[in-house]
């Protein structure tokens, strides 16, 4: 598509830019792309918002949001709206460029991750080799945003969510980055797409049954241990001591309001679509189909994350929430010893001749 | 070298888990609490001393708002009180209406408790299942009162009136249907007798639900085994009462151990812990419900097969009936002085004492012959059981603080008084 648009707009454009034209569509041609991603994934957060109220609702018993609009699918509009409005206030006592910069800070790495994530075969903004490094790496990053945020509010409730969550995300990084290298090991590659390409070939996929043949049946432990720890690491319920508001009220973003608050709730939920996305396409064969008579495409991968997102909701109406040092604990001496017994299970069945990723 | 401080956080009194106005100061080493102190005193409202001016009647709506989760338990303690004073028998039917409220606001009292402590440990479902079965509870209470929460429905001799024999029912509106009118009033067709027979019948699946949720579920028992243990020396030393002293292992009802109303006549068992920990608290109170709902069958089986009066005759300490006073001299006089002067309550001095959902609910009043009381003093279960709090949590963590207050099932009308 970017092809035929480069050569129609040519002929006129060249009269304008001359030389520097090839770089200057690059621009806007990546730019646009962005545009198609960043976009339907803030309807997706809002509408994700909105599907959790509802979910969770039928859940508890009682209806959810149903008076904005038609069943109430008008209500994250109106929450935008009035998040946008309200004045962000900026305690006395806080450190203000950090208290700013916070927020920021947590919402573009969330944002930045998107640009490796494939959607099918072509739907890719950047098919880095090394994708799913440069997923770790900027997923990471997020854990800085929720720490300046505890630190610069100058507050206590808001200083022991941020210690809290550091913790706790640099513990669960670790099991998670163990999952990975499980996957990379059968795979053979650090590129999301060929991750997926991987999935779609083996005895499953031979007798037509693709689900069989998908990451998640051989690698069960470490697909459990993945998305328990991008629960913990989205700071979600059963693991959102971060901000557990029965503890410590908020958390980090106890001081916030307004625009502020609704970057660290984009965030979040950005961060939710992302591991149920990484997910689908890690474990469970991304856009493939599960049975070999349909076509893959990106509704199969749509499907599954939605899949993934409401075990999400379903965690958070169900569970508890455990307590800091028990998650420090199910992190460090459950997932981590885990994920590497697994690891070497997996070695030493890729040596053997039952080898199904040959 | 700097002086190494511990973190104090200043815990309520607006937090989400301070159960109303509990302020506890916390001296925390990171999160370990090395001291917690509670501060009372922002819900006083000098019940007692509002009480010394008010006639021995009017005193009973202040008792709703002591403990306001437990409203017609409150009230029960105080007609104790005044009725062992006055000398006053009561008659058989009020006793058995008596104690099947008492039970329906147990059952109130500990589905909002069983709610809240979830909510605080983080379950949130758990409130909003409760809440409906309270809903029905709070109807309850409407129909034979006409208020939800501040019931005013015991008297000084009785009750105030007979068990009605309509349900309040549901309205048509913009968000209901005829349809769902009809299908929520199905059970309110018959009388408020009718309707909590029903209740006792649905509430056992509701019961196994809330089990199913926390019971064995692991994170939930995680939170709560051995938090907070209390020994059952201590637990004596420290007064506590209730579920909070039956959780620790020692075995003491006041409805087993000094029978009122009708409780001497009603088939109960009571259960007590082992450990003494908020897990402990959390199954001894779970299991109270099951046994109120017992209890509230065999009252209501009795009222049905037994109709009679509900208040004393005796018409120096209860108003004549309506009718009598056009025709009748000494009904028109005692209703002038009742409604005048009150009831004279001979001098002399009273405890009298309940088992109120949260513990021993004592009221102790001191009479000089007066309308009105010398003296009130009233014995609240939740004061007690506060005070343990930093025994109970030093050592703990500050999650496990909420488990804690969440498990003491406090409630600062009572405790602020």
């Amino acid at each position: 598509m970017g092809e035929i648009a480069f050569q129609f707009l040519t002929p006129w454009a060249d009269g304008w830019f001359g030389a520097l034209w090839p770089t200057v569509w690059l621009t806007l041609w990546t730019l646009a792309k962005i545009v198609a991603i960043v976009l339907p994934l803030m309807l997706g957060v809002a509408y994700l918002t909105y599907a959790e109220r509802k979910v969770i609702g039928y859940m508890q018993v009682r209806l959810g949001p149903n008076r904005v609009g038609p069943q109430g699918l008008l209500q994250p509009i109106a929450d935008a709206l009035k998040l946008l409005f309200k004045e962000v206030v900026v305690p006395s006592g806080a450190n203000r460029r950090l208290f700013i910069l916070a927020p920021m800070l947590s919402l573009a790495p969330a944002l930045a991750v998107w640009a490796v994530v494939p959607f099918s075969d072509a739907m890719i903004l950047a098919d880095v080799d090394a994708g799913l490094l440069y997923l770790l790496a900027i997923g990471s990053l997020g854990v800085y945003g929720v720490v300046l945020a505890g630190w610069a509010s100058n507050s206590k409730y808001a200083f022991l969510g941020a210690m809290r969550a550091s913790a706790q995300i640099v513990s669960y990084e670790i099991a998670m980055g163990f999952a990975l290298v499980a996957v990379v090991m059968v795979s053979g590659s650090l590129k999301l797409s060929a991750i997926v390409a991987s999935q779609q070939t083996g005895m499953g996929a031979a007798l037509g049954m693709n689900f069989l043949s998908w990451h998640w049946l051989p690698l069960f432990p470490l697909f459990l241990v993945y998305f328990i720890s991008g629960v913990a690491e989205t700071n979600r319920a059963p693991f959102d001591v971060a901000e557990g508001e029965s503890e410590i009220v908020a958390g980090f973003h106890v001081d916030y309001s307004g625009m502020a608050f609704a970057l660290f709730f984009l965030a979040e939920y950005a961060e939710m679509i992302l591991i149920a996305v990484l997910t689908s396409l890690l474990f469970l064969g991304g856009w493939s189909s599960p049975l070999g008579m349909f076509p893959d495409g990106v509704f199969w991968l749509l499907a599954k994350s939605c899949l993934m997102l409401f075990f999400f909701l379903w965690f958070r109406a169900t569970f508890p929430r455990y307590r800091y040092d028990q998650i420090m604990r199910l992190g460090w001496k459950v997932f981590i010893p885990l994920t590497v017994f697994w690891l070497f299970v997996v070695a030493i069945w890729m040596l053997t001749p039952w080898n199904l990723w040959k | 070298m700097r002086e190494i401080r511990n973190y104090t956080i200043n815990f309520g009194p607006q937090h989400p888990a301070a159960h109303g106005v509990l302020r506890l100061i916390l001296e925390m080493d990171g999160e370990v609490i090395e001291r917690a102190d509670p501060h009372i005193g922002l819900l006083h409202r000098a019940t007692e001393k509002l009480v010394e001016t008010r006639a021995w009647a009017q005193a009973l709506p202040y008792m709703d708002r002591l403990d306001y989760v437990s409203m017609m338990c409150n009230e029960h303690a105080y007609c104790l009180a005044v009725e062992k004073l006055l000398g006053v028998e009561v008659p058989e039917r009020a006793r058995y209406i008596r104690t099947m409220f008492d039970e329906v606001t147990r059952l109130l009292n500990h589905l909002l408790w069983v709610g809240c402590h979830a909510l605080d440990v983080g379950a949130m479902t758990m409130a909003l299942y409760t809440f409906r079965e309270r809903e029905d509870l709070m109807d309850a209470y409407e129909a034979v009162s006409g208020a939800r929460m501040h019931a005013a429905y015991y008297r000084i001799g009785g009750v105030s009136r007979d068990l009605p024999e309509k349900m309040p029912q549901y309205e048509e509106s913009r968000w209901k249907n005829a349809r769902q009118v009809r299908e929520m009033n199905a059970n309110r067709q018959g009388s408020l007798l009718d309707f909590l027979e029903d209740f006792t019948e649905r509430f056992p699946k509701c019961h196994s639900e809330y089990h199913t949720l926390l019971t064995d579920n692991r994170i939930w028992k995680q939170r709560l085994v051995d938090i907070g243990v209390v020994s059952p020396e201590r637990a004596r030393q420290l007064g506590f009462t209730g579920a909070m002293l039956r959780a620790s292992g020692v075995e003491w009802d006041l409805r087993k151990k000094q029978p009122y109303a009708a409780y001497e006549r009603m088939e109960f068992d009571v259960p007590v812990g082992t450990r003494g920990d908020s897990y402990d608290r959390y199954l001894v109170r779970m299991e109270e419900m099951a046994q109120s709902n017992r209890i509230i069958r065999q009252c209501i089986d009795w009222l049905r097969a037994h109709p009679g009066a509900v208040i004393s005759d005796n018409h120096k300490i209860t108003p004549p009936p309506r009718e009598a006073i056009s025709s009748n001299m000494e009904a028109l006089i005692h209703h002038f002085k009742l409604f005048s002067e009150g009831i004279q309550v001979p001098e002399g001095e009273v405890y009298a004492a309940i088992e109120h959902p949260k513990g021993e609910m004592g009221v102790y009043a001191i009479s000089d012959g007066a309308n009105k009381p010398y003296r009130l003093k009233i014995r609240a279960p939740g004061f007690a059981h506060l005070a343990a709090m930093d025994e109970m949590a030093r050592g703990h963590m500050l999650a496990d603080v909420v488990t804690i207050i969440g498990s003491q099932d406090v409630v600062f009308g009572e405790i602020d008084r």
